[in-house]
């Protein structure tokens, strides 16, 4: 294992126009998780998991990816797909469930997933993308194709048997997938010294037979340099790595989930001074690619736009209920067909206090 | 046309998709240079080579979950899971990841890949490797599940399975592995969701599928010999989809209903199909629905336990007697 970690006061390595592309989708991500953090807690949505404090890990090991290649995500990297140009009204209408959601109301909000950018959902289930990313990595193997693939978990994740059984398997095979470990420091209320007695979770790559890198994760330009490095080098065909990305949940897990039950708010306070945001436009500012206005006029921009497609997500009716039949299987069996005309002879059933 | 033993017509199957389509590929514990632990699947690897026909570590979760990555981004995987009681290993690959993914994403994402297993009693494994778990299956919406009981519908609803968008779970019994049956050469490919008369009798329907299938016939010959009864058997094959129009139209020509399962009794496969036929065959029925079943305890080894749990001919018989007179 070894450590990467961006050099302070270094040119930057990474082009301006990228470094620039990569503010402005975290600044987007922290303006649009503050807006659905408020909107849940005034019942507009039933929940939500934002990424605060985790943009750089987010954005920037996506970022490292090419269009082609496929995400397995966990919770905190529904902002990918946003990054890899998928428009923000339908990816809001997952969070409400609504009939603009491509995936018609059938996931749990913060759940989304689109194959028009190559990024499936978010396994509930903790740990269970990792084999199958381990899967697809195989197939591009088998098919001849230099797609690569990136499997996210959080540190929590890294404590299930389908985290050791992908492992395991990437270093047996070493297919082209590149591991991407967000150590936010709590699992839900286990903190990452309870999670595991390991000195790093990078350190348990050494175990599988790979590498395992640990980067500062609230440092964008160092996850993308050490994520980049980590994709080249799957995709020229030299096999899996673990990266982790070491970074802090400001927020809640969720919001269902209240954190001063069991964190100190001094160690948050802590994380704060190392936000990724304001550490990555003090860096940007200094190096002359950005001023203060800009980033004025940036907020101001990205505010209307969430706001905007807010309003239009919000517009949209319910999903038809007769569609909560469709794509269980290719077509549906008898069976189904039956229990839809049961289902639409009886009068809708609506959750308490919707407009009739 | 060639005799096969059930468990030659696995691969036989195998190899008819593998060959035709270059996109199926074949996955998990000891298949390969082993030939498969029931020895189902010898001479893939040296046919179809490693890339195709791939040894894995013994890690069931990894093995379905690299199955379903790889049918999510275009491969059509066979992946085989050396005993069925080790689906609790990965059930929630199965249960969780591999039934909903179709759903969750609305269409987006379809998992056309087939889960092989040895399913069943006979083999004096006890009750962690001898279990009938194709009702677990069946519990699932999303899955496809299939079971058949001769070498013919082995060859014929595994080329199937292979081709269907949908995933399916496809129950081989390992109890029948040694069985043979006739095979015509050449491509076979049967359909998902249908049963099979495999005796027409006047008297009572009875149900059965998998190892009691053939448990069913000779129950049936004793009937007819020693009680004058006459039985139709229906080979349920496929679980889901189910053919109902069959085993209604059997119901209804005889009256009479007896389902014989290997699933310990609470919710095996049959209360479904009691269930079923009671609703839309009760004015057909003569005398009430009857099922015969293990019953509800684990599988032991020993070779009197295991054989006096599982439904017998015997049992089967004098079931049926006592409540067709």
């Amino acid at each position: 294992m070894r450590t990467a970690k961006s050099i302070e006061g270094a040119p930057p390595r990474v082009a301006p126009e990228l470094l620039l592309r990569l503010y402005r989708e975290m600044l987007r991500l922290r303006t649009l998780d503050e807006r659905m953090m408020t909107l849940q807690r005034q019942g507009r949505v039933g929940f939500y998991g934002a990424c605060t404090g985790q943009e750089a890990s987010t954005i920037a090991s996506a970022a490292a990816l090419e269009p082609g290649d496929w995400i397995f995500p966990a919770l905190r990297e529904g902002g990918a797909m946003l990054l890899r140009g998928f428009p923000l009204v339908p990816y809001l209408c997952q969070i409400f469930g609504n009939a603009g959601d491509e995936t018609k109301g059938r996931q749990m909000p913060s759940h989304m997933a689109s194959k028009s950018v190559n990024q499936v959902s978010w396994s509930s289930c903790i740990g269970s993308q990792l084999p199958q990313a381990v899967g697809a990595a195989m197939a591009a193997r088998i098919k001849g194709d230099k797609t690569v693939v990136a499997a996210y978990m959080g540190d929590g994740a890294t404590s299930s048997a389908d985290f050791h059984v992908a492992m395991n398997f990437a270093g047996v095979f070493k297919p082209p997938v590149v591991f991407v470990c967000q150590n936010n420091h709590w699992a839900i209320s286990i903190p990452t010294q309870k999670q595991t007695a390991s000195e790093s979770i990078a350190v348990k790559a050494v175990a599988y037979g790979f590498e395992g890198i640990k980067v500062d994760g609230n440092d964008a330009e160092a996850v993308y340099g050490a994520v980049k490095a980590a994709v080249d080098r799957a995709r020229a065909g030299q096999g899996p790595t673990l990266v982790e990305c070491e970074t802090y949940r400001i927020g809640a897990h969720s919001s269902s989930d209240d954190p001063t039950r069991y964190r100190d708010e001094r160690e948050v306070e802590i994380w704060r001074k190392r936000d990724p945001i304001e550490a990555f436009r003090t860096r940007l500012v200094a190096a002359g690619l950005w001023t203060e206005a800009k980033d004025e006029e940036l907020r101001e921009k990205l505010a209307g736009e969430v706001n905007e497609a807010i309003a239009e997500a919000e517009k949209k009716p319910d999903p038809p209920r007769e569609t909560l039949f469709e794509d269980v299987y290719s077509s549906p069996p008898w069976f189904l067909r039956e229990e839809r005309e049961e289902m639409l002879a009886v009068p809708k059933a609506r959750r308490p206090g919707a407009a009739q | 046309m060639a005799e096969l033993t059930y468990r030659d017509a696995v691969a036989a199957g195998i190899a008819q998709e593998m060959a035709r389509d270059e996109s199926v590929v074949f996955l998990g514990e000891d298949i390969g240079a082993a030939g498969g632990v029931f020895k189902t699947t010898l001479g893939l690897l040296e046919r179809f080579g490693p890339r195709r026909v791939r040894d894995t570590p013994i890690s069931e979760q990894a093995i379905i979950g690299a199955a379903m990555g790889a049918a999510m981004t275009g491969l059509r995987p066979i992946a085989e899971i050396m005993f069925s009681d080790f689906f609790a290993v990965c059930w929630d690959m199965i249960a969780n990841e591999i039934a909903k993914t179709r759903y969750m994403t609305a269409g987006q994402i379809a998992l056309p890949l087939v889960i092989r297993t040895a399913n069943g009693y006979g083999s004096r494994f006890g009750a962690q490797h001898s279990q009938s778990v194709e009702n677990w299956a069946m519990a699932i919406p999303g899955l496809k599940v299939v079971a058949p009981s001769t070498p013919l519908d082995v060859k014929g609803l595994l080329a199937a399975a292979v081709r269907d968008p949908d995933p399916v779970i496809f129950f081989e019994h390992k109890g029948l592995y040694s069985t043979k049956g006739e095979v015509p050469d050449g491509e076979i490919v049967d359909r998902l969701g249908t049963a099979k008369v495999v005796r027409q009798g006047e008297d009572v329907t009875i149900v059965a599928l998998a190892a009691m299938v053939p448990k069913s016939l000779q129950a049936a010959e004793r009937l007819a010999a020693e009680d004058g009864i006459s039985a139709t058997v229906v080979d349920v094959r496929s679980l889901v989809p189910l053919d109902t129009k069959t085993i209604f139209e059997e119901v209804r020509k005889t009256g009479r209903l007896y389902t014989v399962e290997e699933n310990p009794r609470l919710c095996g496969w049959g209360a479904e199909i009691a269930s079923l036929v009671a609703e839309e065959c009760f004015y057909d029925l003569d005398g009430p629905i009857v099922r015969i079943t293990t019953p509800h305890v684990p599988l032991p080894a020993a070779d009197l336990l295991e054989d006096n749990a599982v439904p017998t001919v015997d049992r089967i018989v004098e079931t049926v007697r006592r409540n067709a007179g």
